[in-house]
């Protein structure tokens, strides 16, 4: 019981900072109070450790009616592609298929498979390759895509996707062991990807 | 002679570097009762001195200078990485005050010492997280990455260690290695609640220790069911898998793999930023005691040279008066 009264505290102060600050550019710390006030009663002398959420800058609140562009961020381990970006619309290569997200998506979490990802702003698309990852559709019309490596399309080399393609397959016949055999596997279907993102 | 050894005496005090041990004799002084005529010993013993804390002083600077171009290269990576943790943060929210059984504190340290207070914060910390969380059936353990945090650790916290990992930084970090190294984690550790603890790379003055939570599968879906900050992922479609449960598994691992990946990052430019300044300091401090030294020196060279005269003057007036 108490544990529910001080989550339902910490979701307060949380929900009430953020409201304030929501407005406003980066640099809003929502601390969160029971962290700092359990730290000070083991370790009174030293301050607490800070928390990720206090490095971000907090994200809109869900706005009542749909708003007219998607607010996208593409990170990858190395770069941000895309921060914080509006564009129309966006393709996800989800594990289920191509999936479009318009501004107003029903919130989800898709896992990508390897496949071909397109920004839609007005008239240009950019097309990127990614390997595999996440997405997160959020209610406020904001997606993130988290993919571990992405590939501008024309950055791609046809004919070593098709020399990849055949030393996978050929890889694939001759595996013995599972492992040996689940790495054939995964080759092939990234190839084969890469293949119909070059010609689709 | 007594008054040589007064005089030597006298100066030789300021040669015990002022800054922790005012009060102690210098070791040299026995060696002092030099045979009559001999006086340029003393300054011999600074000028010695003198020229280790020059060497010192050369070493300090270069050791800074190289921390300085390594501190450049890294910090690129590290803040292009920052994105990469943010989106799972918004999904999942941050919930460091999570009632977890099985806890386990993931020390983030550097190999090499010379850095400056970052790693004895790391350890503070994990101690007092330790701490926190103990309570009847809760279990705390340790992960260690990096030397110096074993070296810590090992004294006092033994039993509580499941995995040490050193030499993080033989190779340059990238992605494809930490992965490996979270996917070893999450296999050979179980645990309900991952807690990261690095220093986050704010300015090259300033680090701030950080830590921040993972959570398993069956802990975000305890959270979920109960509200508070993870009660709308219930309202998320999952598209892709068979069930929810296999693709919050997959997302626990991939946000691991992810926040350790910006978490090495910025510890190792926090590990080089501190040593940065720890070597600039002792470089500076090696100037000044550079300075008091050539002080000293002149000052017991002088006086040599005037005892020589008086001793001069008085043997020759001695012979005519």
């Amino acid at each position: 019981m108490f544990r529910q009264a001080s989550r339902l505290l910490a979701r307060a102060s949380a929900v009430t900072r953020s409201r304030a600050f929501s407005s406003q550019v980066p640099a809003a710390p929502a601390v969160d109070s029971t962290f700092v006030e359990s730290w000070k009663k083991v370790n009174p002398n030293m301050e607490p450790p800070k928390t990720p959420s206090v490095y971000m800058t907090p994200r809109p609140q869900t706005p009542t009616s749909i708003p007219s562009k998607l607010t996208v961020n593409f990170v990858l381990p190395y770069a941000s592609e895309l921060s914080a970006k509006e564009v129309d619309m966006v393709i996800v290569p989800a594990s289920t298929g191509q999936m479009g997200v318009l501004p107003g998506h029903v919130p989800t979490i898709a896992e990508l498979k390897p496949g071909v990802l397109s920004v839609h702003d007005g008239n240009d698309t950019k097309k990127y390759f990614v390997s595999s990852g996440f997405a997160f559709i959020h209610a406020n019309s904001v997606a993130d895509i988290i993919a571990v490596e992405a590939v501008p399309i024309d950055q791609i080399d046809p004919s070593l996707v098709q020399k990849g393609l055949a030393e996978f397959n050929q890889k694939l016949s001759s595996a013995t062991t599972d492992l040996e055999k689940a790495e054939a596997q995964i080759g092939v279907d990234v190839h084969s990807a890469l293949n119909s993102a070059l010609t689709g | 002679m007594a008054a040589l050894r007064r005089e030597g005496r006298r100066f030789a005090t300021p040669l015990i570097s002022p800054r922790p041990i005012a009060a102690i004799r210098s070791p040299f002084l026995s060696e002092e009762d030099a045979p009559l005529g001999v006086r340029s010993i003393s300054t011999q013993i600074v000028r010695n001195r003198m020229k280790s804390v020059k060497n010192i002083q050369k070493i300090t600077k270069a050791m800074k200078m190289v921390a300085a171009s390594k501190l450049r290269a890294i910090q690129v990576k590290a803040e292009n990485s920052r994105g990469l943790w943010q989106p799972f943060t918004a999904l999942l929210g941050d919930t460091p005050t999570v009632d977890a059984k099985k806890n386990v504190i993931v020390t983030i340290s550097s190999d090499k010492g010379l850095c400056g207070g970052i790693n004895s914060t790391a350890v503070k910390i994990s101690k007092s997280l330790h701490k926190l969380n103990s309570g009847p059936d809760k279990e705390n353990k340790y992960v260690i990455l990096g030397e110096k945090a074993k070296a810590i650790l090992v004294r006092d916290s033994k039993k509580d260690i499941e995995l040490i990992i050193t030499e993080l930084q033989k190779n340059p970090l990238n992605y494809t290695q930490v992965s490996v190294l979270a996917d070893d984690i999450l296999k050979n550790v179980e645990f309900d609640a991952l807690r990261i603890i690095y220093s986050k790379f704010h300015s090259v003055v300033s680090f701030l220790p950080t830590m921040a939570t993972v959570l398993s599968p069956e802990l975000v879906e305890r959270e979920a069911e109960s509200g508070g900050k993870l009660g709308e992922l219930d309202s998320y479609e999952i598209e892709g898998g068979e069930t929810k449960g296999e693709i919050l598994q997959n997302l626990a691992e991939f946000q691991f793999s992810c926040v350790m990946f910006n978490a090495v990052l910025e510890n190792a430019c926090s590990e080089q930023g501190a040593r940065m300044s720890a070597m600039d300091s002792s470089s500076r401090n090696a100037g000044e005691m550079l300075d008091r030294l050539t002080l000293t020196y002149n000052r017991t060279r002088q006086a040599s040279i005037t005892t020589e005269l008086i001793e001069i003057i008085s043997g020759a007036s001695a012979l005519e008066g």
